[in-house]
């Protein structure tokens, strides 16, 4: 008791002896911003610098001079703390360069390749100018529609037997361990068994559709069966019960009440896993090859799709180089379109059947 | 019930049993199938790749055994998948404080909409974006390196082509940071409320409220989202198969033309036009890659379940 009656107390200067302590204002961080730019700015100016260095002068200017105004001001563990959310929002700032720079590229690019001609030609004895994608979006579409037909109905029975059936028990665990697993299996190891099934089918040098969408349904199926498991478990029990309770049996209590009530947030998870798979390349490199003209059967020869088209128009080079070039990158722009269309259905879907939480 | 007949009773009793009986049945051979399914990736792969074992020259790609066919490769991936990561983790775990922490509420859920749009990419408008774009964009910082840091063994150079393994493990860091950031972002979010709050009362700054109660709590969480990042940027293929300029040779050297090759770019590019044993060789190496990359992921997953029994 006697340490707190120190002499020193009372003589501290009256500034520390206050509550609060100096606090820079709310818009400090918005001033040393436009500062930064300020400088950054007439840094240009007199050395005639472009864009980049600008932005890289200014972001210096804030870095260093926010948290040293911030030192001077409020000490030094405000100046972290500052510091320390400078860098935060900067990996945040950085992580976005390459997605405005693609989809920059992409629309750039792309846009000159897009015309009534290019969906509508196949690539079909065509060398330089002209030619299309027609082939490559009819085999995108049913290599990937047969992929979710295969999947759909395995990876939902297979969450229906982890929530429903398994409860926790062995088998359960082990299957929800591999499907966690399996969601990390490369794309290309998927296409390479694909395609050693088959050869120890049918013998060697095979190429046709049904064998890439097996593989994509490898990549497909714990997607799936991710989703719709969270789905389920999100279904109350007391639906359950109130329908044993009415003497429903359980496979008819699972197909009539808890597959409806989950039903919105299945159907996000499978559009999920379709825009997954529609941009995969590799497996159907292996597996289905590629071709230059229409080919509607999966179940004979090779399919071209897009994909496996934008990777074999850029490397094969040559005299038509350019062309090939053209044709990629609208190809792309086709195909990112596609992918993102395919997300904001799923959220759109996700939105409308999303399921009240208490929050 | 005892107006009920009771031949009628038994009917409807064993129908149900019956209908239960199946889709049960139905149910758990679709579990089952799918453990079937990821042996089967091990088995065939095995089958078809047991015939490399014995290849040797004009069979393996002029290399006198499959161990020195396989190990430049496998060195390329281990080495492009190591440095994308020491670029995507320090950004992810940036990336994800500031959705889960930094940015308001209100803004945060629109901010990892775009994260997850980055994830929504196909490879390979990525290889094409970063063959096209990135490599001629980052060449003279590659010249740069090798004239000011050329004395290091990374950046000897010469910096001739923007297509090298450090442009290659840099596309793959995008494709893997959506990743790493949904897994820590989850994580991160999951921080007892009452430690941040008790932490800010004491008077902590936020960076202190993070450091002291987020990061300790999210430690193993964030270690398993690297290994699963980490398994995703060893088996990605088409990025790298469009942006390196491959030799082969195995070195260090970050900047030059000369690079190592990755398992899954050597066989998407060598594929079409392999034969015969050829086959069997790539098929090999593709069962190497699913070996590694098994591990990484189960190494992963077990960090995280342990992660999740002890909170």
């Amino acid at each position: 008791m006697t340490d707190l009656q120190t002499p020193e107390a009372p003589q501290l200067p009256a500034a520390t002896l206050s509550l609060t302590r100096p606090q820079l204002p709310r818009w400090a961080p918005l001033l040393a911003g436009v500062v930064s730019l300020g400088v950054g700015g007439l840094v240009a100016l007199i050395a005639g610098w472009g864009l980049v260095p600008v932005a890289i002068v200014a972001w210096v200017v804030f870095f260093v001079g926010l948290p040293a105004w911030s030192a001077a001001v409020e000490g030094r563990r405000a100046s972290i703390d500052r510091l320390v959310t400078t860098v935060a929002w900067t990996t945040f700032g950085l992580a976005m360069i390459p997605l405005v720079s693609l989809v920059y590229e992409v629309i750039g690019n792309g846009h000159s390749a897009i015309s009534w001609a290019f969906f509508n030609n196949s690539m079909r004895g065509v060398l330089g100018e002209g030619g299309g994608i027609y082939h490559a979006i009819l085999g995108t579409v049913i290599i990937t529609a047969c992929a979710t037909v295969i999947s759909v109905p395995i990876g939902v029975l297979a969450a229906i037997y982890l929530v429903e059936y398994g409860k926790k028990n062995r088998l359960a665990r082990t299957i929800t361990f591999l499907v966690d697993v399996m969601t990390g299996i490369p794309s290309i190891v998927a296409g390479l068994f694909a395609f050693a099934l088959f050869t120890l089918i049918f013998g060697p040098g095979v190429r046709f559709g049904i064998g890439g969408a097996i593989a994509l349904s490898v990549l497909m199926i714990p997607i799936v069966v991710r989703a719709t498991e969270e789905m389920l478990k999100l279904v109350p029990d007391e639906l359950r019960e109130a329908s044993y309770a009415l003497g429903v049996p359980k496979w008819r209590t699972i197909v009539k009440v808890v597959l409806p009530t989950a039903l919105g947030g299945i159907i996000t998870g499978v559009t999920l896993a379709i825009a997954r798979v529609a941009g995969e390349t590799a497996p159907l490199l292996i597996i289905v090859g590629t071709t230059t003209s229409v080919n509607l059967n999966p179940f004979d020869g090779r399919m071209a799709t897009l994909p496996v088209f934008i990777f074999s128009s850029v490397t094969t080079g040559g005299r038509y180089e350019a062309f090939n070039t053209e044709r990629a990158w609208g190809a792309a722009l086709v195909l990112v379109a596609i992918v993102m269309l395919l997300n904001l259905l799923a959220r759109f879907i996700g939105a409308i059947f999303a399921p009240k939480t208490g929050r | 019930m005892a107006t009920t007949e009771p031949t009628g009773v038994i009917d409807t009793e064993t129908s149900t049993k019956r209908g239960d009986a199946v889709f049960a049945g139905l149910a758990r051979s679709a579990g089952i199938l799918i453990m079937v399914a990821l042996a089967g990736v091990g088995i065939f792969l095995l089958v078809e790749g047991a015939p490399a074992i014995s290849a040797s020259g004009e069979q393996a790609y002029g290399k006198d055994n499959i161990v020195l066919f396989v190990w430049p490769l496998l060195y390329g991936t281990l080495l492009a998948a190591l440095i994308a990561m020491i670029i995507a983790t320090p950004l992810a775990v940036g990336v994800a404080l500031v959705i889960s922490h930094y940015a308001p509420r209100r803004v945060a859920r629109s901010l990892g909409y775009l994260i997850d749009l980055l994830a929504a990419v196909p490879s390979v408008v990525y290889g094409l974006w970063g063959r096209a774009v990135l490599a001629p964009a980052i060449l003279p910082v590659y010249q740069w390196l090798s004239e000011t840091l050329g004395w290091l063994p990374f950046f000897e150079g010469p910096a001739t082509t923007g297509r090298t393994i450090l442009t290659a493990s840099i596309v793959l860091a995008v494709m893997a940071l959506p990743i790493i950031t949904a897994i820590c972002r989850e994580v991160f979010a999951q921080t007892p409320r009452m430690h941040e709050e008790a932490a800010l009362a004491l008077g902590a700054t936020r960076w202190e409220m993070i450091r002291m109660t987020v990061f300790p709590y999210a430690r193993s969480g964030v270690i398993s989202a690297v290994m699963l990042g980490l398994g995703r940027a060893l088996g990605e293929t088409m990025a790298v198969a469009m942006v390196l300029s491959v030799s082969g040779l195995v070195t260090i050297n970050l900047v030059s033309g000369q690079n190592p090759s990755t398992i899954a770019a050597n066989i998407a590019l060598n594929f079409g036009n392999a034969s015969g044993t050829k086959i069997n060789v790539l098929i090999f190496s593709g069962l190497v890659l699913f070996v590694v990359s098994f591990a990484v992921n189960f190494l992963g997953r077990w960090i995280a379940s342990r992660g999740q029994v002890k909170a």
